[in-house]
């Protein structure tokens, strides 16, 4: 193993890390935008032009706010929480491939932190290991609201993860790998994007990424008008803006993971006809992809001021009953179709 | 027309384990940004403690009892049934890889699977474990 690979390796990841904690702060600025724009306000507008500065404002704000650690609490398992809450929520875009290869001179850089071929596999442990954050911080501040709101989060996560496997697997049949590089490579150009092979799968997966994720209306774990602050009630300071930077940077880890699975990653339509150097198709896809991402972000806000919170036992009527009867419908209907064709 | 990608010729893909050295290099990055950040504002945050403020928020009324209570069995049976289902949807990606060169008998033998799989999920149903008051 040479030194190029490690610092090429590192400067990667560091763009990757500083972009993604870019994309969550300025998520913040968009949703109070977003919100303002849908209820007739004017939304955050004083610090800096158009409230640009709000985020760094927040951000200064979390870092000079008391730290607060109950007597009754758990100490270690209490700061244990947010830190492994964000830990899992940093750790998920190892695998996304970006955009294709960058030359410089006789020098190619992969625009994706690593190409392992359990791809898939490694997304989907990360994101089930983001419910021990919020479980052992809920437990640990040894207040009422807050494990309820612990409970309710382990409970709806683990719930909604059954159909979100179940809808992959059908993706799975499509692509034959579980590399989520060639994964994109497959759905080049436009009419190969895997929403055309499975519209019904990226349904199922697009409403368990709102309840893994913890939006409304799945934000039963932190709901307000019940449980006060849900399991971050305790919380305060850098600790209480872990837990809500973690849910930002998840909506964009699971945006960019929608996006490279059915909406063709870093592929745009006639990205191969327009006759630009190798490069530029690899700029502009990045670019691309960074759209799509936008899109899916605003989608996540669009549908958090439109739609009401759901009750509990709708919640788990609607993962248990209705997403898992309805992914294995798919997978059975995706086997049949591809059987059929291959036989042909 | 839709057509399915052609993965006949589709070169084997092997990760060694220098594929993953990177997924380690990000996480020591996220390990350095939480841990540096958290002794960051421990350090530069006020400290003013007292006895009332250290207590666990119950809506400003006197603590009653702690938090280290039973609560519903309901969410212990979700957990199990988590766990069975989990491991079958495991089972499963493996075939979903291989699936279109185990042909038409892999589809059959795990329908068959899938089968046995929903059979028991119609008894979940049927007893009402999933119901909540």
């Amino acid at each position: 193993m040479e030194l190029a690979f490690v610092i090429e390796k590192f400067v990667l990841i560091t763009v990757v890390f500083v972009l993604t904690l870019l994309v969550a702060m300025y998520s913040t600025l968009a949703e109070r935008k977003i919100a303002g724009f849908l209820q007739d306000r004017v939304g955050p507008n004083r610090a800096g032009p158009f409230g640009i500065l709000q985020p760094l404002a927040d951000g200064a704000k979390m870092f000079f706010k008391e730290e607060i650690i109950p007597t009754e609490s758990n100490r270690f398992l209490f700061i244990a929480g947010p830190s492994l809450a964000i830990l899992t929520a940093c750790i998920g875009s190892a695998v996304i491939p970006w955009g294709q290869k960058l030359t410089f001179g006789d020098y190619v850089v992969d625009l994706q932190v690593t190409d392992i071929n359990v791809g898939i596999l490694y997304i989907f442990g990360v994101v089930s290991l983001g419910v021990y954050g919020v479980m052992i911080g809920g437990w640990a501040s040894n207040n009422k609201f807050s494990l309820m709101g612990a409970i309710r989060a382990a409970s709806q996560n683990i719930s909604y993860e059954i159909p979100m496997g179940l809808s992959i697997i059908a993706l799975l049949m499509v692509t034959g790998t579980l590399s989520l590089k060639e994964i994109s490579e497959q759905q080049s150009g436009f009419v190969n994007w895997n929403i055309w092979y499975q519209p019904l799968g990226f349904l199922i997966f697009l409403i368990c990424a709102f309840a893994e994720t913890n939006r409304t209306p799945f934000d039963l774990p932190e709901c307000e008008t019940e449980l006060v602050g849900g399991y971050h009630t305790e919380y305060s300071s850098m600790k209480l803006g872990f837990y809500l930077f973690a849910e930002y940077i998840n909506m964009f880890v699971s945006s960019a993971v929608m996006a490279t699975l059915y909406f063709g990653g870093y592929n745009f339509p006639f990205m191969y006809d327009l006759g630009l150097s190798e490069n530029w198709i690899t700029i502009i896809g990045v670019i691309m992809l960074f759209a799509k991402i936008f899109f899916f972000i605003f989608f996540f806000m669009w549908v958090r001021w439109t739609i009401p919170r759901f009750r509990y036992d709708q919640l788990m009527n609607l993962g248990w009953k209705v997403l898992i009867p309805l992914a294995i419908a798919n997978i059975v209907l995706t086997g049949i179709v591809i059987t059929v064709k291959d036989l042909l | 027309m839709l057509y399915l990608p052609d993965i006949s010729n589709r070169m084997e893909v092997q990760s060694t384990p220098v594929n993953y050295l990177p997924i380690i290099f990000q996480i020591l990055v996220a390990l350095g940004f939480a841990v540096g950040t958290m002794v960051v504002t421990h350090m530069i945050g006020p400290k003013r403690r007292t006895a009332e403020k250290l207590t666990p928020f119950e809506s400003g009324i006197e603590v009653i009892g702690n938090a280290r209570q039973p609560f519903s069995i309901k969410y212990f049976l979700v957990a199990i049934l988590f766990v069975l289902f989990d491991v079958e949807v495991i089972f499963m990606y493996p075939w979903a890889v291989n699936f279109r060169e185990l042909g038409l008998d892999g589809m059959i033998q795990m329908f068959i699977f899938m089968g046995t799989l929903l059979l028991g999920f119609i008894y979940i149903i049927k007893k009402k474990a999933l119901d909540w008051e």
